[in-house]
């Protein structure tokens, strides 16, 4: 089964006479342990598939399966739960908690989810060391550059053990080291933890690493390919 | 951690909760201390009012309530005062002979209330022997000494040791006359009372009026606690079915009354600064709540619920009041200690103040039970005025808030 399908998703923002649709009739499946990079010009629709899949928006019409359930039948309040439990985010302006150490960014999602503090702790610092980042555990994001920010939103995403992680331009404010670093985690925590990723990007450094490439214009999916990543 | 978040929040923006900790501390302050200025103004006013006119209880024969007929005197009241005096939470203990007459001088005439008392125990429920500024308290003049106040003595034009004529109706209905030598001149901070009140001794007015020695028309017991008055009202009239007791309340319904609008005033007062401090808290957590729209849509995204959202805010919310309602209390307490022991000096409104029974020095007090109504006023203030804020932030939604994932 696929951990998210999409089924003819449709999204249309209705502003005044104007009728944008943004997303158009997208059908896509997404199998489990995948390392997906959905790709597009500014204004493809990249991102609002990505907040329909994460359950940040509702379609217009059409489904969105994860694991076989259909969110796009859940209230707001069960979208965030059922987010808590099931997807990773990471954004592109990292959006870490600015009064919050690394540590306690990690930790947070573990606390909304009621783990047990020792596990928290014991994951926290298992993610930290994986991202490389276990020497500045108590440092707040002020304190941190754009690219150990970015992992420690990774480590952050992947904190509540979800199902999926959603990142939206993830390396869109980093430098080419950064990115290369922040990629080499990603791909090593899909490939040691079987992780499931999806990009949404125009960055070239990170669909050069996908194994998928899927390309929208216009709100339609254009092309769909498999290929071999460059390491 | 939500507390955690919540209070490493609130440090977020220093000056910003700085200066709305400050509001809330110098609120709470200038609103207790006028409280409290107000509150030291109406109790002085009031125990003024009992330790020199009215006593905490009072009895009477019940027909004298009614018609102030001399005749109806409390018979053997000087043997009442023994009994009454068994009871442990009255301090003194006065009979009073009273009649309603005219005080005249070579001058004038003036109408005044003539108390008949004895000096010794007068002296110990109403301290009248310490407002004597001129001659002396019944010491040197021994037959028909008569102490009167500043006022009224201005206005006869006599001094100690001049004679003044009392003329009023004796038990027969007769009208009768005394001649009474000024012993001493008093002054109070009530010039009203001053200029109304004359004291002799009670065996002299009792032979006058020809009542007996031994009675009276009142008996004034004054308590060490105003507290205590339901227990010895109970007590008393337990003890003397046949006379009337009543407490200072029933004597005096407008001093009652006085307190009863001091408290209504105060809390409206209080009302009104807390609604100003409590706008002012909407404002600071409205803007704390708009500026961090991108990150409260990141929570929501992440999974952090609405409630929990909400709660945050609260709780940002009530350590602001938690910090400074305190604080505020503190300062307010410290001062109203200090004001109480030095106490404002209003004399240059001292005439104005003592035609109303006022003293002319305020010293500022407010009973704790105060402090504790005016801290939770706060933290109810501010719990209310975080609502809308609070509202507020659990209606973004994260798509918008954030913009993109």
């Amino acid at each position: 089964m696929a951990v998210i399908e999409s089924i003819h998703l449709t999204k249309i923002y209705d502003e005044g006479p104007v009728k944008v649709r943004a997303v158009n009739d997208v059908s896509l499946k997404i199998e489990e342990g995948e390392f997906a990079a959905i790709v597009g010009p500014s204004g493809s629709g990249k991102t609002t598939l990505l907040n329909i899949i994460g359950g940040l928006d509702h379609p217009t019409s059409g489904k969105v399966l994860i694991n076989g359930n259909d969110i796009s039948e859940l209230s707001e309040n069960q979208l965030i739960d059922f987010r808590l439990h099931n997807i990773g985010f990471i954004f592109q302006a990292y959006n870490l908690i600015p009064v919050l150490t690394a540590r306690e960014n990690v930790s947070f999602v573990m606390l909304l989810q009621k783990r047990p503090k020792a596990e928290r702790e014991k994951r926290t610092e298992e993610l930290l060391k994986e991202v490389g980042l276990l020497d500045r555990i108590n440092n707040r994001p002020s304190e941190l550059s754009g690219g150990q920010q970015q992992r420690v939103a990774v480590a952050r995403a992947l904190a509540s053990r979800p199902k999926f992680v959603l990142a939206d331009e993830p390396t869109a404010n980093l430098d080419s080291k950064s990115t290369a670093n922040l990629l080499d985690i990603m791909a090593r925590l899909n490939h040691e933890e079987n992780m499931t990723f999806i990009f949404s990007t125009h960055d070239s450094r990170v669909i050069e690493r996908a194994r998928r490439v899927i390309t929208l214009e216009d709100g339609h999916i254009v092309s769909d390919v498999q290929q071999t990543p460059h390491t | 951690m939500l507390s955690l978040i919540a209070w490493k929040n609130i440090w977020r923006n220093k000056v910003r909760s700085l200066i709305v900790m400050t509001s809330i501390v110098l609120g709470i302050w200038a609103g207790t201390f006028i409280m409290s200025f107000s509150w030291g103004m109406t109790s002085q006013y009031v125990n003024l009012a009992i330790k020199q006119e009215i006593s905490h209880i009072q009895i009477h024969q019940p027909d004298y309530k009614k018609d102030k007929n001399i005749k109806f005197v409390i018979p053997e009241a000087e043997s009442l005062l023994s009994e009454i005096k068994k009871v442990k939470e009255v301090k003194a203990v006065s009979a009073r002979t009273l009649v309603n007459g005219m005080a005249s001088s070579a001058t004038t005439g003036i109408g005044v209330n003539i108390e008949g008392v004895d000096p010794v125990s007068e002296n110990t429920v109403t301290g009248m022997k310490e407002n004597v500024i001129e001659g002396d308290y019944f010491e040197t003049i021994k037959h028909n000494p008569l102490i009167i106040g500043q006022k009224l003595a201005n206005k006869l034009k006599v001094k100690v040791r001049n004679k003044v004529v009392l003329t009023f109706q004796d038990e027969s209905g007769n009208i009768t006359a005394g001649a009474f030598r000024v012993a001493g001149i008093y002054k109070t901070r009530n010039s009203t009372f001053d200029e109304l009140n004359v004291f002799t001794q009670k065996e002299d007015l009792n032979r006058l009026l020809g009542v007996h020695d031994g009675d009276a028309h009142e008996i004034a017991v004054l308590l060490n606690n105003n507290n205590d008055l339901p227990v010895v009202m109970k007590k008393l009239t337990a003890k003397f079915p046949k006379l009337k007791v009543e407490s200072w309340e029933e004597i005096a319904p407008d001093l009652k009354f006085v307190i009863g609008s001091f408290e209504q005033t105060m809390y409206l007062f209080i009302t009104i600064i807390l609604l100003a401090l409590a706008f002012g808290i909407v404002n600071i957590m409205l803007m704390a709540v708009l500026e961090r729209v991108r990150e409260l849509g990141m929570l929501m995204a992440i999974g952090m619920s609405k409630p929990r959202i909400f709660f945050m805010i609260m709780l940002e919310t009530f350590y602001l009041s938690l910090i400074s309602g305190p604080l505020g209390l503190a300062l307010a307490y410290g001062t109203i200690h200090y004001f109480g022991i030095h106490g404002i000096d209003l004399s240059a409104f001292s005439q104005g103040l003592s035609s109303y029974g006022m003293d002319s020095t305020v010293r500022t007090s407010l009973p704790a039970g105060l402090y504790a109504e005016i801290l939770l006023m706060v933290f109810v203030a501010s719990i209310l005025a975080a609502i809308y804020p609070s509202i507020k932030a659990i209606k973004l939604r994260p798509v918008e808030a954030i913009r993109k994932i």
